[in-house]
């Protein structure tokens, strides 16, 4: 269910490494759970983000969720689309609906993350 | 709710975990805060009919020939008008003019009373009320009934459907008893917490299941989905409706909350009366206000208001709304800023988003 291809946090967060830049999303464990997200709210391109700080947030209309940043960094690239169309988060939370791409500032930080087998434990005990 | 304290379970909760609900606490409940999805459910009872379990609900009866006196001290609205099988909306207040809870009472027989109650509130409801009542009989009745609520302009002809029950003629807050549904005894009232067309349906406690499923069979042509909590709120809030224990609690005044029109000064002496008596002649310093606004930020419960730059109240419900595609909410602000048009900035992840007050409701259902 979750991808082998990169990284998560127990925040729900994926991050996935290209080129030596990391693309940041939230996981399908995430959207499933917010269901009906209407607003995302994230950084502009240049920001300075720090491992495990609220660097946006994702409004479904049940409740607000703080998006914490999987690394440290500069935000490059903000996925415009996902602000224009947040149910696309319901649709393809691990392909089309990431959020922003980062340079990593502390690369020694990816070591920290959850690998997929990891994740889909504590997705699992959470369910339970 | 006191940590590891058991929870307590609807007589549905087998057929919501059937149907794919997603149960959490609530006032000391495990209830589905909703199933297929909350938009979903939202939008089925405004455009057809949702099914809601509302068992968690408390079910109070004041009886015997001290009913009526008893009932009109507990509460500011005026039950004396009422023909037995009529109910209404009423505040129940302390002598501070706070509300202690908000309910509906029906005139269920000659010297009969039964007031629907809220689950949180349910236990001290119940002390006030046997406290203040007697020489009147007090009985809970709450864990003997369950109660459904069938709710959108669909509603009629599903429990018509299920019932064989001509329901045309019962009018809002009108109730009738002895309705057959699936061979189930139910007591049906013309109320609800959406703004739309609806029922809520008694019966008892063990029979709930039948009647639960009669009327998801009998919905099943025109759409029927069951509803969770999670639409239930954005229901009732884009219908202006208080939710007890966030819009108004012993804080807060029916005449600060746009609940004016339930205090009754014209009739008999009740708890509050004096306090209440008073604001209405000093003028309330805050009001109760709906508000919408801009961008997709949504302005929750807890939310700082600011008016004019200066901190102004708190937003007590907030929520992106379905129907109108924006987010709206409701807070007291200073009478000064309480006016329509009124512009006001609600304090979201430390960012000011504008809004202006609007009238309440925000939605209206067209007749």
């Amino acid at each position: 269910m979750f991808p082998t291809d990169r990284r998560y946090t127990r925040d729900h967060e994926w991050a996935q490494k290209e080129n030596g830049r990391v693309r940041i999303g939230i996981t399908a464990f995430a959207a499933e759970r917010l269901s009906d997200i209407v607003f995302v709210e994230l950084p502009k391109v240049g920001a300075e983000v720090r491992a495990g700080a609220a660097f946006g947030a994702i409004e479904s209309v049940k409740a607000a969720s703080d998006l914490y940043a999987p690394v440290s960094g500069r935000v490059v690239e903000v996925n415009q689309a996902v602000i224009d169309g947040p149910e696309a988060l319901n649709q393809d939370p691990h392909g089309s609906a990431w959020m922003v791409v980062m340079e990593m500032s502390a690369p020694e930080e990816w070591d920290q993350l959850l690998d997929s087998e990891a994740y889909a434990a504590l997705v699992g005990a959470e369910q339970t | 709710m006191t940590r590891g304290a058991a929870l307590r379970r609807s007589p549905l909760y087998e057929a919501h975990r059937a149907a794919g609900g997603r149960m959490v606490p609530f006032a000391g409940w495990e209830m589905p805060v909703q199933y297929a999805g909350l938009v979903e459910e939202h939008v089925a009872v405004r455009t057809r009919v949702g099914l809601f379990d509302v068992s968690h609900m408390g079910e109070i009866l004041i009886e015997g020939p001290h009913a009526l006196v008893a009932v009109q001290r507990l509460i500011t609205n005026d039950v004396r008008p009422l023909a037995v099988g009529q109910g209404l909306y009423t505040p129940m207040c302390n002598p501070g003019g706070g509300v202690i809870d908000d309910l509906i009472v029906f005139r269920t027989a000659d010297q009969e009373y039964l007031l629907i109650v809220n689950a949180g509130t349910r236990g001290q409801d119940l002390a006030w009320i046997q406290e203040h009542a007697a020489p009147a009989v007090v009985r809970d009745l709450s864990d003997e009934v369950a109660l459904l609520a069938l709710q959108g302009p669909r509603a009629e002809s599903v429990l018509t459907a299920a019932s064989g029950a001509r329901l045309g003629a019962l009018q809002p807050f009108h109730r009738l008893e002895g309705i057959a549904v699936q061979g189930v005894s139910v007591a049906v009232a013309r109320t609800g917490y959406t703004g739309e067309d609806g029922f809520e349906i008694a019966s008892a406690r063990d029979a709930a299941p039948r009647v639960w499923e009669a009327l998801i069979e009998a919905g099943r042509p025109h759409g029927l989905v069951p509803v969770g909590l999670g639409a239930r709120d954005t229901l009732r809030l884009e219908a202006g409706l208080m939710l007890y224990g966030q819009d108004i609690d012993e804080t807060t005044s029916p005449l600060e909350a746009p609940l004016a029109w339930t205090v009754k000064f014209d009739k008999e002496e009740f708890i509050g009366r004096p306090a209440l008596e008073r604001q209405r002649k000093e003028g309330v310093a805050r009001r109760l206000v709906g508000f919408e606004a801009d961008g997709r930020a949504i302005p929750r419960h807890g939310c700082e208001i600011r008016a004019a730059g200066e901190r102004a109240g708190t937003v007590t419900s907030g929520t992106f709304s379905p129907s109108l595609r924006r987010p709206i909410g409701m807070g007291y602000v200073p009478r000064a800023a309480s006016a329509r048009g009124s512009g006001l900035e609600i304090e979201v992840r430390g960012s000011p988003v504008p809004a202006r007050v609007v009238r309440l409701p925000f939605y209206r259902r067209t007749p």
